[in-house]
């Protein structure tokens, strides 16, 4: 039992990511991102791409790293691959969601639009990549016993630790820096953010490039976990909108806590019922925090 | 000179025209009120002033310069302020991260000013770490008033700043704003507290249906036979 725990401890640290880049992109822009899942593939295939072909071709040697089955080139990757994901999700704002925004679009029309755009990106990645599974290593790693009877792999515990790196870095983002107050301040109240002087264009672009490169460091981190799809954010979505909810709309606090609640009781459940009923189990549990608070765990004012 | 210098604007929502050929002055360190029934446009005029509104006629200047259409961030770089009616606080943000966001287009340290507006406000220093989304009404008011002037505006426009407060809020508030005109700050404010409001102003404008009716000194519009009928007559 401690094992599936800790199992979904990890999977809920990868949807709570995704998830929190959601409610942020939420927040401020007021329209749900179906394209979200679909920017965490993006992610994970661009790794593959530098760590698997072009790094190599350039001779950049992969640095071992102790017990992982990884090492220092796929990092690097990782990293670059958070900013090209944010670039394109910046290019999308530019030519879909900021011309629909300028006409005073309804929210469903943009959330319409993001879901079109999921579909495109989705096609895109299966054109170049195919729809086999995909690997960034094939090397078995042993896992380590801890405490509790729990046994993860080395892998498994870098998640958790960069996890926990990200969401300590963009807390520090939005509570002690100038752009992060004005990014909350934007979420609650976008037309007083204006009358404040506060370049509201400037904040929705930064929005994106934190929602994006969460996602796309999600999106690698469930390709190290487990592998390579075209349809992993996809089935990703539901979670992350599942979490979002859960935590309450809007609060990225909430979203980190309603994804590790996810992911827990997602695998908790398969010691009782069949895999398959995964999702079924999290939403019942969405379902039933909802009717004791409506608004989600941390939403309220 | 005048601070403000409105010139026969014009404007409105979309097709719906609300202001006619509106004309009106501030000048620097004056208190002025805009009075007159619902749906007169005052609120609209300051949306419009503020830039929050394109004016479809007219011209309008601050400080000599012309600002017709310039947006709201350029106008509070220019000296200009506004606090909105309703919605004018960031209610999950600290009472001092409200204020920060009042200097967002400062680049400098600007904690000075900040230890200033906590002393004008001495309510706020006290709870400077609390979400303003749980404060009094009263207090989310002294929020929005210490926001606009974190950047030491020459004109400050409010929106109904005594709406929905109780009776011994309202004369705290109206104290407030005679304090910040003698700090030298010009007041623009739309009040349904219509006489509270002229004694306070120096001048005063009338509005109904769009248009300015009359201007007189604040004292000799509360005396007026058809202002008290029509707008001081039913109300305190």
């Amino acid at each position: 039992m401690t094992e599936l725990i800790a199992y979904g401890v990890v999977l809920g640290s990868i949807i709570a990511l995704g998830a929190i880049g959601l409610t942020l992109l939420y927040g401020v822009l007021r329209f749900a991102h179906f394209a979200h899942g679909d920017l965490m593939t993006l992610g994970a295939y661009v790794v593959l791409l530098l760590n698997a072909d072009l790094l190599p071709a350039l001779g950049i040697p992969e640095l071992k790293l102790g017990p992982l089955s990884f090492g220092g080139r796929m990092l690097g990757a990782l990293v670059v691959s958070m900013a090209v994901t944010a670039l394109v999700a910046l290019l999308i704002d530019r030519i879909l969601y900021h011309p629909l925004r300028a006409r005073r679009s309804s929210p469903v029309i943009l959330a319409m639009a993001s879901l079109g755009m999921a579909f495109i990106l989705r096609s895109l990645i299966y054109i170049i990549w195919g729809p086999q599974f995909l690997f960034y290593s094939q090397e078995l790693r042993p896992a380590w016993e801890l405490p509790l009877a729990v046994r993860l792999k080395p892998d498994q515990l870098l998640i958790l630790v960069m996890v926990l790196c990200l969401v300590l870095l963009l807390y520090w983002f939005l509570q002690r820096t100038k752009l992060g107050k004005a990014m909350r301040a934007t979420a609650d109240n976008p037309q007083l953010a204006w009358v404040c002087g506060i370049d509201t264009g400037r904040v929705t672009a930064w929005t994106w490039v934190l929602g994006a490169a969460l996602a796309a460091a999600a999106g690698v981190l469930y390709g190290i976990d487990a592998q390579l799809r075209p349809d992993m954010g996809w089935s990703f979505l539901l979670p992350l909108f599942a979490a979002v909810i859960l935590g309450g709309i809007g609060s990225p606090l909430g979203a980190l806590v309603g994804g590790i609640i996810l992911g827990v009781v997602q695998q908790v459940s398969t010691a009782f019922l069949l895999p398959t009923y995964k999702p079924a189990v999290a939403f019942l549990v969405l379902i039933l925090l909802l009717f004791v608070r409506p608004r989600g765990l941390f939403g309220g004012t | 000179m005048a601070l403000l210098d409105v010139r026969c604007v014009s404007s409105g929502y979309g097709e719906m025209t609300i202001l006619r050929d509106i004309s009106l002055r501030v000048d620097p360190g004056e208190v002025v009120t805009l009075i007159g029934p619902n749906g007169a446009g005052k609120s609209t005029l300051l949306k419009t002033i503020f830039g929050l509104l394109r004016p479809t006629g007219g011209q309008i200047l601050f400080e000599d310069t012309d600002i017709t259409g310039l947006n709201p961030p350029a106008l509070v770089r220019r000296g200009m302020s506004y606090v909105p009616q309703v919605d004018n606080v960031f209610p999950s943000l600290t009472v001092q991260e409200n204020l920060e966001m009042g200097a967002f287009v400062r680049h400098d340290s600007f904690v000075e000013r900040l230890e200033e507006i906590y002393a004008f406000f001495p309510a706020l220093g006290l709870k400077r770490k609390q979400r303003v989304g749980g404060l009094s009404g009263g207090e989310r008011q002294m929020v929005a008033m210490g926001r606009a002037l974190m950047l030491d505006p020459r004109l400050l426009l409010l929106d109904e700043p005594s709406a929905g407060l109780s009776p011994r809020l309202v004369r705290i508030v109206f104290e407030k704003m005679a304090e910040i005109n003698q700090t030298g700050v010009a007041l623009l404010i739309v009040e349904q507290n219509a006489r509270e409001a002229l004694r306070l102003s120096h001048r005063g404008y009338v509005m109904a249906s769009g248009e300015v009716r009359l201007e007189g000194e604040g004292s000799q519009l509360v005396q007026d036979e058809e202002v008290r009928r029509l707008y001081l007559g039913g109300r305190r």
